[in-house]
């Protein structure tokens, strides 16, 4: 019998076993391919914990990872699988740029609001297209993101190239009053690019949980995820909590780009592709299963793990694909959550059968 | 106090691994003791390198490059890069320790990854490509007491090289070669990402053509990458379809998809006449099929070689640091390889090649002064 404490214990333990499982998948198959693991997780977390520029640099990660996360746990709540973050990470950090240009004049408080803003709106229209689409025409959500996220790569290569600079494959640098940077962050990780975002980030993880656990919209949002019709059979409206948390996860998503392009890069540049913190924030929110704190712990592993791969091929010899490996094995093992809780099951009720015996 | 915090939680979450990375702590420090020896003794290196000129046991100058996001295996523009630090190893009779490179995934790992190459205190730090521009500059910034080099784009600092290259004149060449070639009177030109060392590319090779045969047609297309080899597949697949014979690729490890494109082509239709022009690196092997070879020619871009001499410069006469070393026909920077090309061809090539030297043809540098 499942009872509310065994729930909340295996929460816990889902994620916590999925990372040691990840891990010892990635221990065997890089000695099965003739690599040392010790040396490689060693020179992994050695390189990245034991050193303030890298540690910086991974919580810097972690900070976009955990708005792409939670942007793309809202929509999940809701029974939505926003693949999309990624395409609103980068209409949202072209949006942050080019206002932080536009008007480099502005006081920087000024500026940096209406810059993140400016972000969050657009980020949240463009999820709010598919959520639109979805809630009226009943459009499949994962097919129209997908297919916005090209719109948007390609959207945001012709506006670089043609409208925010002239002909250059990089924009202008913004100016020191739109940059998320701080001194003492700086100082402190000895010159990473750390910043403000982190900030924001950790109030962002407690608004969305109070929205989720303690607002009525939050509620409702959760419900209609649950079960469509029984919440609209209770009164609620499934359209309008479907766009809510599309435009939600989309805000995220857009305040996460700006972030990655105030803080991180203080420009943008003509990508090659969509950038993988959006979908790495689909794989940080499934193993954070949903939960704001989890999704900030499981963005901070991440954020070693991606950093710490640099230190692979230089000094343990490893390729730094394995990374990703664990990465993949760790999200594997999440989304065979199936199996945690059966075995644990399993031998839960062998030893209450067994000391039942007695 | 809250990074402390994270960090002791982040262990717990962890700790298996953690603790599994103590136990080989010693070793870690052992070669952070050597890293320090070296550091002691870079600065006597550069003497002793110096006064002993060849003998190779005293020198001791090490280089590392940071790749763009192509990645070392693009067999292009990284990887040429990679070879001609091997070779400048192989010249000093340098063992491996003394050349690296760092694969760049994504835009934001360059940073991490120069400062990894900092760390290990190589001589110089090359960024490979145009890509690295901001993050060598701030890096630099950063590290007034290293040295660093930046392929394809300029920086105005005492302790960075620019090593660049006059591209349009190597593409020009390939521009009339494809011109004397072509059968069809149309060819195509794949571009990576449009910007101002591609355009060198286009515009050299539209004023090649043009410079032949003003009614051949150029197809011109980007791909908007460096690394997808499909949409590279894709684009010389409506390229070929078109009726153009041959196409030209400045687009790093996109051009693989034209060369598979190609090969599959041939492989299906053993008569069709076509061919692919290559960039940056003699890539007359990535043409190789059952019947033969369907690379034209390429057009050579001698990063490699650039290192290889700026990294002799710095050990033998000091760091040209601040300058900007451009490279062209007459340099020899960049060149076109005799591939697969006919002798009358290849007297065009020649002719061309001695116009541009004599300065008898001015190649543009962008498409828009055509």
């Amino acid at each position: 019998m499942l009872t509310k404490n065994n729930e909340k214990l295996y929460n816990f333990l889902v994620p916590i076993l999925s990372i040691v499982l990840g891990f010892i998948f990635g221990a065997i198959l890089m000695l099965f391919f003739g690599y040392n693991p010790i040396l490689a997780y060693q020179a992994m977390f050695n390189g990245v914990l034991a050193n303030p520029f890298f540690f910086g640099e991974a919580m810097r990660q972690a900070t976009v990872l955990t708005f792409t996360g939670l942007g793309f746990a809202i929509a999940f709540k809701a029974g939505f699988f926003n693949i999309g973050v990624a395409g609103q990470v980068l209409v949202g950090w072209v949006t942050s740029i080019w206002v932080a240009l536009a008007f480099p004049d502005l006081p920087r408080i000024l500026l940096l609001t209406l810059s993140l803003t400016a972000a969050l709106l657009v980020g949240a229209v463009w999820a709010g297209i598919a959520g639109v689409l979805r809630a009226y025409f009943g459009t499949n959500e994962v097919i129209v993101t997908i297919m916005l996220n090209y719109i948007a790569l390609y959207l945001t290569n012709y506006l670089i190239r043609n409208v925010i600079s002239t002909g250059g494959n990089t924009t202008e640098r913004v100016g020191p009053n739109a940059s998320l940077r701080v001194d003492w962050l700086t100082q402190l990780t000895q010159g990473s690019r750390l910043n403000a975002g982190l900030f924001i980030a950790i109030i962002v993880v407690a608004l969305y949980w109070v929205f989720m656990t303690q607002t009525t919209a939050g509620f409702e949002v959760r419900a209609v995820g649950l079960n469509r019709f029984a919440s609209t059979y209770a009164g609620m409206s499934a359209p309008r909590n479907i766009i809510l948390s599309m435009f939600l996860s989309g805000a995220l998503a857009g305040l996460g780009g700006a972030i990655h392009g105030l803080g991180t890069f203080g420009n943008i540049f003509t990508q090659s592709g969509l950038p993988g913190v959006g979908f790495n924030g689909i794989a940080v929110a499934l193993l954070g299963l949903g939960n704001p704190v989890g999704i900030f712990f499981s963005a901070i592993l991440f954020g070693v793990l991606d950093v710490g791969s640099g230190f692979l091929p230089n000094r343990a010899g490893v390729p730094d694909e394995m990374a990703e490996i664990v990465i993949a094995a760790i999200i594997f093992f999440v989304g065979a959550n199936y199996l945690i809780r059966f075995l644990f099951e399993k031998v839960k009720t062998k030893k209450t059968a067994t000391e039942g015996g007695e | 106090m809250t990074m402390l915090k994270l960090r002791a939680m982040l262990a717990l979450g962890t700790s298996a691994f953690v603790l599994a990375a103590c136990q080989g702590e010693d070793a870690g420090d052992t070669t952070e003791t050597i890293e320090d020896d070296t550091e002691e003794t870079t600065d006597n290196g550069e003497d002793t390198a110096e006064e002993n000129g060849e003998d190779t046991e005293d020198i001791d100058f090490s280089i590392a490059m940071i790749t763009d996001e192509g990645g070392v295996d693009d067999r292009s523009f990284n990887q040429s890069a990679w070879e001609g630090m091997n070779e400048w190893a192989d010249s000093h009779g340098l063992s491996n320790d003394h050349i690296n490179y760092y694969q760049s995934d994504d835009a934001q790992d360059f940073i991490p990854n120069l400062n990894q190459a900092i760390a290990e205190d190589y001589d110089i730090i090359y960024g490979i490509g145009f890509a690295l521009l901001d993050a060598i500059s701030d890096v630099a910034e950063q590290n007034p007491d290293m040295q660093f080099g930046i392929v394809d784009e300029i920086v105005e600092m005492d302790n960075v090289v620019s090593l660049t290259f006059r591209d349009h004149e190597a593409a020009f060449l390939a521009g009339v070669a494809a011109a004397e070639t072509t059968e069809t009177g149309r060819v195509g030109f794949i571009g990576g990402i449009s910007g101002t060392v591609i355009d060198r590319f286009e515009a050299g090779f539209r004023a090649g053509v043009a410079h032949v045969d003003e009614d051949i047609t150029v197809d011109i297309d980007y791909a908007g990458s460096f690394t997808d080899a499909s949409i590279g597949q894709q684009i010389a697949a409506v390229m070929y379809s078109n009726g153009a014979d041959i196409v030209y690729h400045a687009a790093g490890a996109v051009g693989n998809g034209v060369f598979t494109e190609a090969r599959n082509r041939l492989e299906s239709d053993p008569d069709d006449e076509i061919w692919v022009i290559g960039v940056d690196r003699d890539q007359e092997e990535e043409g190789n099929w059952d019947d033969g070879n369907f690379t034209l020619t390429s057009t050579l871009k001698g990063v490699g070689a650039s290192i290889e001499s700026s990294a002799n410069l710095a050990m033998d006469e000091g760091f040209p640091g601040g300058e900007n070393i451009a490279y062209g026909l007459e340099e020899e920077g960049v060149d076109l390889t005799r591939g697969n090309l006919s002798d009358e061809v290849w007297d065009a090539v020649e002719e061309a090649r001695q116009g541009i030297l004599d300065g008898d043809i001015t190649v543009p540098e962008a498409p828009d002064e055509l």
